[in-house]
């Protein structure tokens, strides 16, 4: 089994899939097709995460094969424990996103499961490249897919949505391909361990101005203030599966990318951004909750609450301190969850009322007390309700604030305090009350395939809540390797 | 007993998880069983309470290492010692009473399961709270019994226009202000100490700088005020009346509410290191105390006279706490959930057997209706205005006495404000029972038609009742028993162990007991006298309803008017606090729309628009070509004649 290449399966298995809906191509047969493979996929993936041997920090069950030797570029497939659970993540949310697009989508159904497919390649190659290269790539990869969920079967503003997301990316993109080009130069490697060891030879100087440029990369892609507008318009306008990949997995790949390349490549260039990055972090969770509060539109209400939460993550990473770190790495596993439910509960109660404004709902509790409870349950697990995975990330993200400053801590909790607001008003206004006349007629309940799309991420949220030991004992190892290299 | 203790907790929380799937799934035949299964599970959940307490050894049981990140290791663990055994008998046991009388009170109630799986979960995560081993387990249930008292304020969130739902989201707001406060306390504490267990904190405490210290007592202090509604975090209290009435007897007068002063015994080893916090906490209880009571002096609703009451009582449990007195404090906690629950029970079976009125303006006269009622309602007010020999006597002298011995200053003045409180106490609950149950009706007969409640609902009242006679027998003082024998004040004893108070606060002879009972028994009588003054005045003004007040209140009109309208805290939070922030809000989102995207746009928009005017040098006329090449050429010739000169 040592040489079975697991990884290039897990990646490529969604890509076969995606050509299968192509050349099959009828509509019906397409979303079933979607669904085996992305069953499948998981499948895989869940033997790789049971046998993945948590104690060593080095890369394991790793592929390489000659690619362009000329420029000494590999096809590298690596994991460490960092990079398991969003594998996990990825593959199970694609087949909850197959799972609430069932009914849902009905145009060009087959180019519909065929992008998604590809998206959950690009997104577990990403996470499962061992070299800037490859990581480059699906980083690119990922960009067409969404473009298109986007601004193929998306709401009435989606041109201007998928272009605004497609330009940010690429500018940011753009200076990612520079950094790239410059550290192929200076070390002659894109190898993330063997850059790694050869950061020494890169001046402070160059460090620094390695980082800003994946910097503008991964800012973009977090989003960090005020890189963020892009986020609001994609996730209005995306179908719910695609909001849910952005929500989901999209937005963890710049994080992704700061623990991957800049902090073990570019200490330096860390220390000397450190302030910054820290401020940026903060002013995102309170100002992003600010402008939660005022959303009328639910999914633009999420959107702006992802820009508080994945400040959290940013905050996290930057204060160099093991919990801070491991927290932010499950925030954004938890991020994942949360968010990718929220927009699922948000589809599936729009594909029954067709629109998205708050005040049109009122009293959907006593027409549908399970929707209720679900939403109810998400709504607490993203207000970091303690016993669910939330409260975790952001005790172990602001215990490491408060290391490291305190007042930066302190701002974090304003933030979920203002969190809870956001969140009580919104569950206020959409579930109690009286219920709304526009509502008379529609069967809001949800039935049972809706109830099994969810009941993965409570299960999940709670079992995070509890024993969060599932995902930290993954990171143990290598956050304290990764601090370690970047400790002055 | 030791492996039972997470029973505690879990008992009720599979009741819920039973309810729940009952109301989510059972035909409406299973809700009446959803009930029974509720009070059994909490009923079981009492009688091993009181096994382990009985027992009488501090428990600890660990069930799995929760959070083990760095230096920070939190076991999910349970302790029952005397303090949290104490309190858990009082929730499970005023818990399980407020089953049973739900059990008639939801009877017609289409959603009754859902009701009872809240109920349950409450009693889940109360137990939570007061069993944790550490801050952040302890935090678990604080945010679970805040979560499930917004749930069941707003129960009935589409009645009234909505203003039950309103109340529950300002309790859970309010709430977690104070939450924000716990967990800013919390981690101060951590970051200094590496250890949030409280007994790992109280082995490290003396590291702690004293400044430190102070700031995260009042820190906790600051949660505290949240859960245990003090100023200025009480608003969310007079308002969760619109839940259920069982509600407000269990989670708004009797458990959940104390929560705070829990937490402050809890961590009183903090608080012995900082005289200044305790001085916050002391004089905080007392204007609280007064301030509410002031308040329930005018109010016309029963169940907001209640809960103003409750606000002010609880403001006396926080002065105890302030000036060392934690047994008494806690002393008090139990006296009260006896007495309290009680009288919103009480108020709970006037309101069923009035068809749902509340105004105590238009009752009177209840008496002969009610009879059961009435005389439960009758002992719990005597013990609220602490008519001498009831519980709620012992326990608020034992307190004014305390606080006035304790060496925090200014200790007189303390005493004074507690007496004045104790007085318009007295009074205003024999308004309440005069206006109620006293005098003529006031209600159309022919309209209404009171009767006394069901049996599930009154048993309960009786055993409250007699609880709350003899609930003083628990900390009788020891100088009352002197003739027979040395019997010391028993939770005053029972408690010691678990408490750090920071100075001796009753002055002890060699022997360690307590000395000048002359002074004690003075301070007693004096409590007597105010105590049987407010409720005669209480009684004398309002027996014949409410019109011989009326002409005390016409030449009082703008004090009254105050005091009526709650002083008008509300409308100084909704200028103050809620205006701001969504002024703040708004402009966030307006400099987000306009500044932040619409530079965005801005960029979008410029490059289209030079790509537009370059792109007009392109118009396909030679002649333009040659125009532009002609200038160009001259562009050149010129900087390089530039150059040569």
């Amino acid at each position: 089994m040592s040489d079975f290449p697991v990884l290039t399966v897990t990646t490529f298995l969604p890509m076969a899939g995606a050509a299968l809906v192509m050349l099959l191509g009828r509509d019906r047969l397409a979303r079933w097709i979607a669904l085996v493979t992305t069953l499948a996929t998981l499948g895989v993936s869940v033997p790789l995460c049971l046998s993945f041997d948590k104690s060593k920090s080095a890369l394991q069950f790793v592929e390489v094969h000659e690619w362009i030797p000329s420029w000494n570029i590999a096809y590298g497939m690596g994991v460490d424990g960092i990079s398991i659970p969003f594998i996990f993540l990825a593959a199970l949310l694609t087949i909850l996103c197959v799972g609430v697009s069932w009914t849902a989508v009905r145009t060009r159904t087959s180019e519909f499961y065929a992008a998604l497919l590809v998206s959950e390649t690009a997104m577990i190659g990403l996470f499962a490249a061992s070299n800037l290269f490859l990581f480059f790539v699906f980083w690119e990869l990922m960009v067409i897919p969404m473009f298109l969920l986007i601004g193929v079967w998306g709401g009435p503003g989606r041109v201007y949505a998928a272009v605004k997301f497609l330009i940010f990316t690429l500018a940011g993109s753009v200076l990612m391909l520079v950094g790239m080009i410059v550290l192929h130069n200076t070390c002659g490697t894109l190898d993330f361990k063997a850059l790694a060891a050869a950061k020494d030879s890169l001046p402070a100087a160059h460090q620094a101005w390695l980082f800003a440029a994946f910097l503008a990369a991964f800012a973009v892609k977090v989003p960090m203030f005020p890189v963020h507008t892009w986020l609001p318009n994609a996730h209005t306008e995306a179908p719910t599966a695609g909001s849910v990949i952005l929500a989901g997995i999209l937005l963890k790949m710049g994080a992704y990318g700061f623990l991957r390349v800049s902090l073990p490549i570019l200490p330096e260039g860390v220390q000397a951004f450190l302030l910054p990055m820290l401020v940026i972090s903060v002013v995102a969770i309170v100002y992003g909750a600010y402008v939660t509060l005022v959303q009328t539109d639910m999914k633009r209400l999420i959107a702006f609450s992802s820009v508080s939460h994945m400040g959290f993550v940013t905050l996290g990473i930057f204060t160099l301190e093991q919990s801070g770190v491991e927290g932010a790495i499950l925030q954004m596993i938890n991020h994942g969850i949360i968010s990718a439910a929220l927009f699922l509960c948000v589809g599936m109660i729009y594909e029954r009322t067709h629109t998205r404004e708050i005040k049109d709902y009122g009293g959907v509790g006593k027409v549908a007390p399970i929707y209720a409870t679900m939403l109810a349950f998400f709504c607490l697990a993203s207000a970091g309700f303690p016993g669910l995975n939330s409260f975790i990330g952001e005790v172990l993200i602001i215990g490491g604030a408060f290391k490291t400053q305190s007042w930066l801590g302190a701002m974090a909790v304003w933030g979920v305090a203002l969190g809870t607001t956001y969140l009580v008003w919104l569950y206020y206004r959409v579930v109690m009350g009286k219920t709304n006349e526009g509502l008379r007629g529609l069967k809001l309940e949800l039935n049972a395939r809706e109830i099994a799309t969810l009941v993965p991420l409570v299960a999940l949220a709670v079992c995070l809540g509890l024993y969060p030991e599932v995902v930290l004992s993954y990171l143990h190892v290598p956050v304290a390797e990764l601090l370690a290299g970047v400790k002055p | 007993m030791q492996d039972m203790i997470f029973l505690i907790p879990c008992l009720p929380l599979g009741g819920a998880l039973l309810c729940a799937l009952i109301y989510a799934w059972g035909g409406s035949g299973l809700q009446d069983l959803a009930g029974k299964i509720a009070a059994a599970a909490v009923g079981t959940a009492f009688a091993i309470t009181l096994a382990d307490f009985i027992g009488g050894e501090s428990l600890h049981q660990e069930l799995f290492t929760w959070i083990a990140v760095d230096t920070l290791e939190i076991p999910l663990e349970f302790t029952l010692d005397p303090l949290s055994g104490f309190m858990a008998l009082i929730v499970t046991g005023v818990g399980f009473l407020i089953h049973v009388y739900s059990l008639g009170y939801m009877a017609d109630d289409d959603a009754r399961a859902k009701y009872f799986a809240y109920l349950n979960l409450f009693i889940a995560a109360m137990s939570v709270l007061i069993l944790g081993s550490s801050l952040p387990v302890m935090f678990i249930g604080w945010e679970g019994v805040g979560l499930m008292s917004y749930l069941l304020i707003g129960f009935w969130y589409d009645k009234d226009d909505g203003r039950p739902a309103k109340a529950g989201q300002k309790a859970f707001i309010a709430n977690r202000v104070g939450d924000l406060a716990f967990l800013l306390g919390m981690f101060l504490l951590f970051t200094e100490l590496d250890t949030v267990s409280f007994a790992g904190m109280q082995t490290s405490a003396d590291k702690l700088d004293p400044e430190i210290a102070t700031w995260a007592c009042l820190l906790l202090f600051v949660g505290a005020t949240g859960k245990s509604a003090q100023l200025p975090l009480y608003v969310w209290l007079p308002d969760a009346t619109a839940g259920p009435t069982p509600v407000s007897a269990l989670i708004h007068a009797a458990t959940m509410v104390t929560a705070g002063i829990y937490m402050l015994c809890r961590t009183s080893f903090l608080f012995a290191l900082s005289p200044t916090a305790m001085l916050v906490v002391a004089v905080v209880g007392a204007v609280t105390a007064l301030f509410a009571a002031t308040i329930a002096l005018a109010q016309r609703d029963i169940k907001k006279i209640l809960a103003y009451s409750t606000v002010s009582q609880l403001g006396y449990m926080f002065l105890a706490c302030g000036v060392g007195a934690y047994s008494a404090a806690i002393f008090h906690v139990a006296t009260h959930a006896f007495f309290k629950a009680l009288l919103f029970l009480g108020a709970g079976s006037i309101i069923h057997g009035m068809h749902g009125e509340q105004d105590v303006m238009r009752m009177g006269g209840l008496r002969k209706f009610m009879p059961v009622t009435w005389i439960t309602f009758l002992i719990g007010s005597l013990c609220l205005a602490g008519f001498p020999l009831t519980s709620g006597f012992f326990s608020t002298d034992e307190i004014l006495w305390e606080t006035a011995m304790a060496g925090t200053q200014p200790a007189l003045l303390l005493w004074g404000v507690g007496a004045i409180t104790a007085l318009l106490t007295a009074f205003y609950s024999f308004r309440l029972v005069s206006l109620t149950f006293l005098g003529e009706p006031r209600f159309v007969p022919a309209e209404v038609h009171p009767h006394e409640s069901p049996k599930s609902m009154t048993v309960p009242l009786v055993i409250l009742a007699g609880l709350a006679l003899v609930g003083g027998a628990l900390g009788l003082p020891e100088h009352l028993l002197e003739p027979l024998g040395h019997i010391p004040n028993w939770i005053h004893h029972y408690l010691e162990p678990v408490i750090t108070s920071a100075h001796p606060l009753v002055p002890t002879d060699g022997d360690g007991h307590t000395m000048s009972t002359a002074a004690e028994g003075l301070f007693m009588f004096y409590s007597s006298i105010i105590a049987v003054v407010g409720i005669l005045g209480g009684y004398m003004l309002f027996q014949r309803g409410p019109d011989r007040a009326g002409v005390l209140v016409a030449k009082m009109r703008p004090l009254h008017t105050l005091v009526a309208g709650k002083w008008f805290v509300d409308e100084i939070y909704e200028l103050f606090v809620l205006a701001p922030l969504a002024i703040l809000a708004r402009a966030a989102a307006w400099f987000d729309l306009h500044i932040v995207d619409g530079l965005v746009n801005g960029v979008g928009s410029m490059s289209r628009r030079c790509a537009h005017k370059t792109a007009r040098l392109h118009d396909g006329h030679l002649q333009t070509y040659a125009l532009w090449m002609a200038a160009g050429t001259a562009i050149i010739l010129g900087i390089v004649v530039v150059q040569l000169l």
